[in-house]
């Protein structure tokens, strides 16, 4: 197990720490910016207008088939062309994520709200809520327990594909691994394979709490 | 904006190719991941020891990384431990790894939601155990299964696109290719949109139909 060293090289794991950093950073503020975006792609899908309707279901059936790779080249080369608008790799990425993210997390809070009964809408009018209370003291209360498990789902999702930043040139973990490796090729020729091995597992290590919340929420919310 | 379809039409042969790259990438992936997800939940389900623990940490590994990640330790990781592959090997084998235990979950999903009691009956019916795995629990397992495995198969033929880092010439590989010898950017943009919708759509239709053929308690 020769070129293990290269690991306690000292710059090394800091440095691949900070690059964890960034990917952590792209894959949080989408996350954060993705759920009020859900949340009003949601809403819209619930509406009855055929035009609304038809626009959300090719918004969402477009970045479903697409692979998100696919997107990334769209946002990244694709803006700079059409709209003259010259995105950087990172803003492209944290772009698109949202749209992913906006448009996966919307079809979970459609079918949250198609769950919740028509009743509940009926009694909180007749107990004369406004509909702004109905929907922040009533609905959303439910909807928040059919949604939670799978947006944290989704997030451990965005985490992985923030991944795919590196082919767009973002210096995220990934990028700084293989700087690492090209500075140090001659002196540990082996170094690519720890280096991507730690990096393989800052991802698990990233993901796996997330994994488990997903499935303890589900667990305890899934009896009522 | 200037469209130019001549530029399409000379190098849709590129895109030919490459889609044809990304299905063969893909189908062998998945079929692989078809196999390792059937093992995984044989010994899941058969509650093996030792095999299980393993099963599960591999299960946990594979859905908690990025296959980026995974590919670039099989292509350019392990030749250093004298493991040398050829780049499809690697994104055949990455492809299986990680579709393996999505298809591993979906499948146990199956199997787990046949009620204990259809195999008691079955027993007490005087059907055979072989019988009462192909005509009891088998036909209800395949039905509560297969949304889940359909929806991993068309995951898989996207995350395909990955394999364009590791230099095979898939149609991601083309479209960065194009862009980048002759700023084709309309043109390569569009025709990967092309390729992936020829790929996916039948796919997806097909899903749809499986799902409502294997159905059997709708049917």
């Amino acid at each position: 197990m020769q070129g293990a060293e290269i690991l306690l090289q000292p710059g090394v794991f800091p440095r691949l720490l900070q690059g964890l950093w960034v990917t952590v950073w792209i894959a949080g503020v989408s996350v954060g910016v993705s759920i009020p975006v859900g949340l009003v792609v949601g809403w819209l899908m619930t509406l009855k207008n055929p035009v609304v309707r038809a626009l959300m279901r090719i918004y969402l059936d477009f970045i479903r088939i697409m692979p998100q790779l696919a997107l990334l080249f769209l946002a990244y080369y694709g803006f700079a062309r059409w709209f003259d608008w010259n995105l950087d790799a990172t803003g492209a990425c944290v772009l698109v994520f949202i749209l992913w993210g906006g448009a996966e997390l919307g079809d979970l809070v459609r079918g949250a709200l198609q769950s919740i009964p028509k009743v509940q809408y009926e009694s909180s009018y007749v107990l004369g809520l406004s509909p702004w209370q109905t929907f922040s003291r009533v609905i959303l209360p439910q909807a928040v327990r059919r949604l939670l498990p799978a947006s944290v789902n989704l997030a451990t999702r965005i985490v992985k594909t923030t991944s795919l930043a590196v082919l767009l040139g973002v210096v995220e973990v990934i990028k700084v691994g293989q700087q690492i490796i090209d500075a140090n090729r001659f002196q540990y020729p082996s170094g690519t394979l720890w280096i991507y091995g730690v990096i393989f597992f800052m991802y698990f290590i990233v993901c796996w709490p997330l994994s488990i919340v997903a499935r303890q929420l589900e667990k305890r919310w899934s009896h009522d | 904006m200037v469209f130019d379809w001549s530029f399409v039409a000379r190098y849709a042969p590129f895109f030919v190719n490459g889609t044809l790259m990304t299905l063969f990438i893909s189908v062998f992936g998945i079929l692989l991941a078809i196999v390792v997800g059937l093992v995984c939940a044989g010994i899941e389900i058969a509650r093996v020891p030792v095999l299980r623990q393993i099963v599960r940490i591999y299960i946990e590994l594979s859905r908690n990384t990025p296959l980026l990640v995974q590919l670039y330790f099989l292509y350019f990781g392990l030749p250093k431990l004298g493991v040398v592959w050829s780049a499809e090997t690697c994104a055949i084998v990455g492809l299986g790894f990680l579709g393996g235990s999505y298809m591993a979950e979906a499948m146990r999903g199956g199997l787990e939601a046949v009620p204990k009691v259809q195999r008691e009956n079955a027993y007490v019916l005087g059907l055979t155990p072989m019988q009462s795995i192909t005509h009891v629990v088998m036909p209800q397992a395949i039905s509560t299964a297969i949304p889940g495995i359909v929806a991993n198969v068309i995951f898989l033929f996207k995350e395909s696109s990955v394999v364009s880092a590791i230099a095979l010439a898939d149609v991601m590989y083309m479209a960065k290719d194009l862009i980048g010898m002759y700023y084709s950017t309309y043109e390569s943009l569009f025709m990967l949109v092309v390729a992936y919708l020829v790929i996916l759509l039948p796919i997806s239709v097909l899903g749809t139909w499986l799902e409502g053929r294997f159905d059997y308690a709708r049917r």
